[in-house]
C-alpha cells in the first residue's frame, strides 16, 4: 500500500509537491480550505517576467494530480503527535495517520485598509494590486472600468517594510508586480500618465531589470522616489496624492484618477493554531521558522514536518515551485531512511 | 503693497498637475534615452566641472522630468563636454549628447 503524506494547503506549493510525491510513489492527501485549488496564483491574471497566464501554471500542475486525494472546503481540525508520525483530523471527519506532513499554507495579502492614510475602502479611486489583477481577469470593477483614465499612480510597499504595520520584511514581488501592472494598464489606456511611488526598486530576479527599462523607455512610466504620505479626495472626484520627491529634495503633489496600492505579503494568521498544536515556531518575521534559513528552509524543527512556499517567507512563483519539488524529495528521503 | 516687515515664501512643492514638460519632450525627441535614467548619480560623481559650476546631469534629468527648467540652463552651461559622465553611465545613456541636445534646444529658442 502506498504511504500517505498529508499536504496542508492547495495553492501552487501544495499542488506541485503532491504531483511530485505521486510520481515518487506516495499517496498525497491534499487539504484545501477553499472551494478550489490554486490559491493566490489562481486569482492572478498574468505573471512576470514573460506575461505567462497564471491559469496556464495552475492548470499545468493540476494535470499531474490525477490519483491524488484532494479535499476541498476542508480544514485541519487538529494534529496529534504519535510515536512515529502524526494523526491528522480533518473538518470533514476523515482521520489520516502519516509519518510526514507538508505545510504549504502560503501567505495573506496585507489588508490595505490598515494604512488608513492611503484611503483604501474610503475613496472609490483607491484599489489594490489584487483588485486590478481581478479586473484584468475580467471581473467587473466600477472603480477602474467604464471611464477613461488619464493619470494613475502606484504605491509600492503598502504594508511592507513598515514596522508600524507589523511587517518589517520586504514582500519582494511588489516592485516587479507594480511595473508589470503599470505596463498592462498603459497598454489598455495608452494616453494615461502612470507614476510609481517607490522607496527602493528591488528588481532582483531574472529579467526584472529589463522589465524596468522597458517600462521607462517603451511605456514612458514615471518613477518617483518617495513614500506616499497621504491621499485625499478632491471636489472633482479625483484623489490628491502627497509625497516627498526625495531625488529633488522637495514635496510633490499630484492629482490622480486611480491609485493602486501594492499590498504586500504577510504571514498567514490561520496557520497559528496548527503550528501551536505541534509546537512549530515562528521566525522573527512572523512566518514559520525553518530548521535553517540557508540549507534547511523546507524543513521544520520537528521530525516529519516539512514546509514549501510562502509559509516560511515571501516567495516568487518559481521559488515556490522549486521549494515544493525540493520538499517532495526531502519527504521521500525522510520516509525512505526512517524505515518501516 | 504695505510693508509688514515680513514676507511669505512661495511653496517649494512640486505640483505635477501643473508641470510644464515641453522641454523634456523636445529633449526626448533628440535623445530618447533621457527616460531610462535611474538617478544613480554616477554622472554627477564623475563630473570634474560639477563641484565648481553646479553642473549635475542627474539633477538636470530630474528637473526635466519635474518640469523645473529654471536651473537647467545654468547647470548645462557649466559643462565642458568632457564626456566622463557618458563613460560611467550604467544604463548607457549618451549624457554628453543629452547635454548637447539641450544646448541645441536652447539655441533654437534663443534664435526665435
Amino acid at each position: 500500500m502506498k504511504e500517505n503524506v498529508v499536504i496542508i494547503g492547495g495553492g501552487i506549493a501544495g499542488m506541485e509537491a503532491a504531483k511530485q510525491l505521486l510520481a515518487l510513489g506516495y499517496c498525497p492527501i491534499l487539504v484545501e480550505k477553499e472551494a478550489q485549488l490554486g490559491g493566490h496564483v489562481a486569482q492572478w491574471n498574468r505573471l512576470f517576467p514573460d506575461m505567462t497566464p497564471a491559469s496556464e501554471v495552475v492548470d499545468g500542475i493540476r494535470e499531474g494530480l490525477g490519483g491524488a486525494n484532494i479535499f476541498l472546503d476542508t480544514e485541519i481540525s487538529f494534529i496529534n503527535k504519535l510515536k512515529d508520525g502524526y494523526s491528522v483530523m480533518l473538518s470533514n471527519g476523515v482521520n489520516v495517520v502519516c509519518r510526514a506532513v507538508l505545510l504549504a499554507t502560503g501567505f495573506h495579502l496585507f489588508d490595505a485598509r490598515k494604512k488608513e492614510e492611503y484611503g483604501y475602502g474610503i475613496y472609490n479611486q483607491v484599489i489594490t494590486n489584487r483588485d486590478l489583477e481581478h479586473w484584468f481577469n475580467g471581473a467587473p470593477d466600477e472603480r477602474i472600468g467604464g471611464r477613461d483614465l488619464s493619470k494613475v499612480g502606484f504605491v509600492h510597499c503598502v504594508g511592507s517594510r513598515d514596522v508600524k504595520a507589523g511587517n518589517a520584511q520586504c514582500s519582494k514581488v511588489c516592485c516587479i508586480t507594480a511595473i508589470k501592472q503599470a505596463i498592462e494598464l498603459k497598454e489598455k489606456f495608452p494616453e494615461a500618465e502612470i507614476y510609481c511611488f517607490y522607496m527602493d526598486l528591488r528588481l532582483f530576479g531574472k529579467k526584472y531589470e529589463d522589465f524596468y527599462i522597458r517600462a521607462q523607455r517603451d511605456y514612458g512610466i514615471h518613477f518617483l522616489r518617495g513614500r506616499v504620505s497621504e491621499v485625499s479626495e478632491d471636489i472633482s472626484g479625483c484623489v490628491c496624492v502627497k509625497a516627498e520627491d526625495t531625488l529633488s529634495g522637495k514635496p510633490v503633489k499630484i492629482t490622480l484618477d486611480l491609485l493602486v496600492l501594492m499590498a504586500g505579503m504577510v504571514s498567514n494568521p490561520g496557520v497559528g493554531q496548527i503550528a501551536s498544536t505541534i509546537s512549530l515556531g515562528t521566525d522573527s518575521d512572523g512566518f514559520l521558522k525553518s530548521r535553517d534559513n540557508i540549507y534547511g528552509i523546507i524543513e521544520s524543527e520537528r521530525r516529519g514536518i516539512f514546509y514549501a512556499g510562502a509559509c516560511t517567507g515571501t516567495k516568487t512563483v518559481p521559488e515556490t515551485l522549486a521549494e515544493a519539488r525540493s520538499a517532495a524529495l526531502a519527504i521521500h528521503n525522510y520516509l525512505s531512511s526512517s524505515g518501516l | 503693497m504695505m510693508d509688514f516687515g515680513f514676507s511669505l515664501s512661495p511653496s517649494s512643492t512640486i505640483n505635477l498637475d501643473k508641470a510644464d514638460l515641453s522641454l523634456l519632450r523636445k529633449v526626448r525627441a533628440l535623445e530618447p534615452d533621457v527616460d531610462i535614467c535611474m538617478a544613480c548619480g554616477s554622472c554627477t560623481a564623475s563630473c570634474t566641472a560639477g563641484p565648481f559650476t553646479g553642473m549635475s546631469v542627474r539633477k538636470v534629468i530630474n528637473d526635466l522630468q519635474r518640469g523645473r527648467a529654471t536651473e537647467i540652463g545654468k547647470m548645462v552651461s557649466g559643462c565642458m563636454l568632457c564626456g566622463k559622465c557618458t563613460m560611467v553611465c550604467p544604463r548607457g545613456i549618451n549624457t554628453r549628447h543629452l547635454i548637447l541636445s539641450l544646448w541645441r534646444v536652447y539655441d533654437k529658442e534663443a534664435a526665435r
